[in-house]
């Protein structure tokens, strides 16, 4: 989706606007520190959340919103930055949330040893697999990859040796982790994981794509044969964005462990990977903000638009509105075949469509 | 002997099963490059399709006899519209943009799922069949299903169909050279166009038959049916060689017939296990599939 279709970034700044631009451009220091105060705020935000924004409820909200941009910005790596169309990144994810909970409660480790370690599982697992499915290019690659994915989810929901817990899942041990991580009254330092995690993943992916291995990631998705007549390897460069994608995905693990409190074996299945392919082509790829604004987006609809369809407004309504209205997953698809259609390039690319269109009408 | 006879009956229904999803799959795949994420949809439509109708809903079409058969007849013909539909509005729009049509499909294959557990909830559903379809048989010492039977015949009947819709008419020549050269046959001045729009067709209508005799297998209907079947259906359609509807067939009772037989002799669980872990092993040895032609 990144050929042709893609419109070139707007100029901006002329002369006089320059001072502005250059303030501008600290919009995303604002946003932090104002995401950094927020569990203090008692601001009330009707309709968008359901408490004030420093209530659990809300913190606990927005962080799985922050955990799933971050996420949703990590695949991107894959899919926008390199053109991997990789459809098991759900693995690693769950990997480094299951790991962590098996080296807590079957090895008894502190919390620090089993998370790190979990990561390291989880890239490594990302390292091993990765090196595998990449031998196949193309949609082969996609299918690989959904094959070890599902796999994956198959060993999970099995529970081989009551590792996994089957269909449950398996809860953190309470005991085990650090106390101010644990309990209701701690759901800010949890947001304050999540939005950390966030942050490192942007900032990760923005330093890997400015890099020269992130150029040569550039190339491969625009044209892999003529990287290979430059004389470079495509394998190496690719299986690192996979590594450093499964890297980011097995921490985003570990932060839906602490923040979930548990691992879920509904992050396995392969409709947990196409979620996060909706969140990432519904914010846009291959852009710095476009997938964690879709995957904020997504996650916070996911869980309103639920909340939406048992109340009043919508239960009055005749079935043929209710019905629909009712099915977040329904709402969500629909959206994303129209974000397709409508919008290449996604919301990312939402501001310069509208600027250009008033431009032409000027 | 008889646990054997069961196994494979009950192999042979589910690679049956697997066929019908995996011919259409394939021959889109083949046609058009789209790897149809809605595929599971369209099963789940006929579905849903023959057991509206044969709860009662539809006039003439009921749980027995004929009745079901006219349940099943709606059933496939709602889903074959639906495959239109789909391919018009969705699909056609996207030729410029391959990879934007995956994705597309797979917005469609998360919201119909969910369209149906809104309609008829996300709980399974019993799902009406004749007396007749219900019962067993005996063959060779076993009690086998009648209803594996149903399966087969209809994957039969469709590969025959099939193999003469695409050997003897004109139709079926001009899908065979697309899926070989798509660029040669637009060059020759043959609208492709149309022959998407019948790959889609065709398809929808062998998976909205497999949801509606699949209905008769699992002994109940529910949203998320046709969606986990398309992971086995993908198996089979790489296994198979994309493009190819015999290659398919054979792909399909293999893969059928493995799962069985592992999930039985083995732990639970470990016959799907193997069949994934079979497409990715058999996706590197040989990247273009069973019968090594090109996709």
């Amino acid at each position: 989706m990144s050929t042709a279709t893609t419109p070139a970034p707007a100029a901006v700044s002329t002369a006089p606007e320059h001072g502005r631009t250059r303030l501008l451009r600290w919009w995303p220091a604002a946003v932090l520190v104002l995401l950094v105060v927020a569990p203090w705020s008692a601001l009330p935000l009707p309709g968008l959340l359901d408490g004030p924004v420093g209530s659990p409820g809300s913190l606990q909200l927005l962080a799985t919103c922050l955990l799933f941009g971050a996420l949703a910005t990590g695949y991107d790596l894959l899919l926008g930055r390199t053109g991997l169309l990789s459809f098991g990144h759900a693995l690693y994810f769950a990997a480094g949330s299951y790991a962590t909970n098996m080296f807590l409660l079957e090895a008894g480790l502190p919390f620090a040893a089993a998370a790190v370690l979990g990561v390291c599982f989880g890239a490594a697992l990302a390292l091993v697999l990765g090196s595998v499915s990449l031998r196949v290019t193309g949609i082969g690659f996609s299918m690989v990859t959904l094959a070890f994915a599902q796999a994956g989810s198959i060993l999970v929901s099995r529970d081989p040796g009551g590792f996994t817990g089957g269909e449950e899942g398996r809860a953190a041990p309470a005991e085990l982790l650090p106390s101010w991580l644990v309990g209701i009254d701690h759901t800010a330092n949890l947001y304050w994981i999540a939005l950390a995690y966030l942050v490192l993943t942007l900032a990760v992916v923005h330093r890997a794509v400015r890099s020269p291995t992130g150029r040569v990631w550039e190339g491969i998705k625009e044209n892999e044969r003529r990287v290979e007549v430059l004389g470079l390897k495509p394998y190496g460069f690719k299986l690192t964005a996979f590594v450093l994608a499964g890297a980011l995905a097995a921490v985003g693990g570990l932060v839906h462990l602490l923040l979930t409190g548990g691992s879920t074996p509904q992050t396995t299945t392969s409709d947990f990977t196409l979620s996060l392919l909706v969140m990432v082509v519904l914010g846009g790829t291959g852009t710095r903000w476009g997938p964690m604004v879709g995957g904020i987006l997504y996650t916070w609809a996911d869980h309103r638009l639920g909340d939406l369809a048992g109340s009043g407004a919508v239960a009055d309504l005749p079935a043929v509105l209710r019905v629909p209205l009712s099915q977040p997953l329904f709402l969500l698809g629909v959206l994303f075949v129209a974000v397709v259609h409508l919008l290449p390039g996604g919301l990312a690319r939402l501001p310069s469509r509208l600027r250009r269109t008033s431009e032409e009408n000027r | 002997m008889s646990t054997i006879v069961l196994l494979t009956m009950t192999g042979l229904g589910l690679g049956a099963l697997y066929f019908l999803v995996a011919s259409g799959l394939s021959l889109i795949f083949g046609l058009m490059d789209v790897l149809n994420f809605a595929h599971g949809a369209l099963l789940s439509i006929g579905a849903y399709g023959t057991w509206w109708a044969a709860s009662g809903q539809l006039p003439g079409a009921g749980p027995g006899g004929w009745g079901f058969a006219l349940a099943v007849l709606f059933g496939t013909a709602v889903g074959t519209l639906a495959a239109v539909v789909l391919e018009l509005a969705v699909v056609r729009p996207l030729y410029t943009r391959p990879r934007e049509q995956v994705l597309a499909t797979v917005g469609v294959g998360l919201a119909v799922p969910a369209l149906l557990s809104g309609v008829w909830g996300s709980d399974a559903r019993t799902f009406p069949g004749p007396e007749a379809l219900s019962g067993t048989f005996a063959l060779l010492g076993a009690d086998v299903p009648v209803n594996r039977l149903v399966l087969v015949a209809a994957a039969v009947v469709v590969l025959v169909a099939l193999r003469l819709f695409l050997g003897r008419t004109r139709h079926g020549l001009v899908v065979r050279a697309g899926v070989e050269d798509r660029a040669m046959v637009t060059a020759l001045g043959i609208d492709v166009r149309k022959a998407f729009t019948l790959v889609f067709a065709i398809g929808g209508c062998a998976a909205a038959l497999g949801g509606a005799l699949g209905g008769l297998y699992f002994g109940s209907v529910d949203p998320r049916q046709g969606t986990s079947l398309l992971i086995f259906a993908f198996v089979v359609v790489v296994t198979g060689g994309m493009g190819s509807v015999t290659g398919a067939a054979v792909a399909a009772v293999v893969i059928g017939l493995v799962q069985q037989f592992a999930n039985y002799y083995t732990a639970a669980g470990l016959g799907d296990l193997a069949v994934v872990v079979l497409l990715a092993a058999l996706l590197l040895v040989r990247p273009r599939g069973l019968t090594g032609r090109l996709a």
